[in-house]
C-alpha cells in the first residue's frame, strides 16, 4: 500500500478547521460605534454583561477601544445593565 | 470653538406628559439662550431601566444633539444636576464619524416614522 512513504488513512482525517475570525467593524466600515443601540452592543458581552476580550470576538484594537467605551456609556444611561445573569 | 454634542438624559416616571414636556423645553430654551444650536431632538418615551435608579425601574429618555461653544457645556450639565426630575444624564461630544452617523441615524428615523403614518 504505502509505496513511496505515503501514509494513507482509511478514514479522512480529522483537521480541525477553525473558521478565521475577522474584525465587523473593518469588514462593514463602520466608523462609529453607537452608545445608544444595546441589541447591537450586545453582541460584544457574555451572559453576566461582562465585556468579551478580543480573543473571542475577533475585534481590531482600535474598535476594541470604542466597543468598551461605548459600552459603559450605555450601561450609564441604564439601556445596559453593570451586573446581571442570564442576559442573552 | 463650536462643537457638536449629544446629551441624553432620563426623566422621573412620576411626571405628566405635560410635566415631561415642560421639562423638556426648560433645557432646549436653556440651550438655546446660550447660543447653542439644536440640531436634532428625540424623545424616546417612557423605558424600562436595565438597573433601577433611585428605587425607580422606568424613565423618561430625551435626547438633544447641539453645536455649541465649550464653554456652556458646564453650566449645561450644572443646570442638569440641580435639576430633581433628571435622575441620569450623559453628555458626550460627537467626532466626525459620530456625527455622520447621527444624521444617517436620523434619515432612518424620519423615514421609518413616514412610513408608519
Amino acid at each position: 500500500m504505502a509505496q513511496n512513504g505515503e501514509i494513507r488513512y482509511l478514514s479522512p482525517v480529522a483537521v480541525d478547521f477553525k473558521k478565521k475570525k475577522y474584525c465587523r467593524f473593518k469588514k462593514n466600515r463602520i466608523k462609529y460605534v453607537d452608545f445608544k443601540d444595546p441589541e447591537f452592543l450586545k453582541r460584544f458581552l457574555n451572559e453576566q454583561g461582562k465585556i468579551l476580550p478580543r480573543r473571542v470576538t475577533g475585534t481590531s484594537l482600535k474598535y476594541q477601544r470604542k466597543v468598551s467605551t461605548a459600552v459603559k456609556r450605555c450601561r450609564h444611561i441604564a439601556l445596559l445593565p453593570y451586573v446581571t445573569d442570564m442576559m442573552k | 470653538m463650536v462643537r457638536d454634542y449629544e446629551t441624553v438624559f432620563i426623566l422621573t416616571p412620576v411626571l405628566s406628559e405635560a410635566q415631561v414636556k415642560e421639562a423638556v423645553k426648560k433645557f432646549k430654551d436653556f440651550l438655546t439662550s446660550n447660543g447653542a444650536e439644536i440640531v436634532n431632538e428625540e424623545n424616546w418615551g417612557l423605558k424600562k431601566l436595565a438597573y433601577p435608579i433611585q428605587k425607580k425601574s422606568t424613565g423618561f429618555y430625551n435626547l438633544f444633539q447641539f453645536k455649541a461653544e465649550g464653554s456652556i457645556i458646564d453650566k449645561f450639565e450644572t443646570e442638569l444636576r440641580r435639576d430633581e426630575r433628571i435622575i441620569r444624564f450623559l453628555n458626550v461630544k460627537l467626532d466626525k464619524y459620530a456625527l455622520a452617523y447621527s444624521f444617517k441615524r436620523k434619515d432612518r428615523l424620519s423615514s421609518a416614522s413616514k412610513e408608519e403614518k
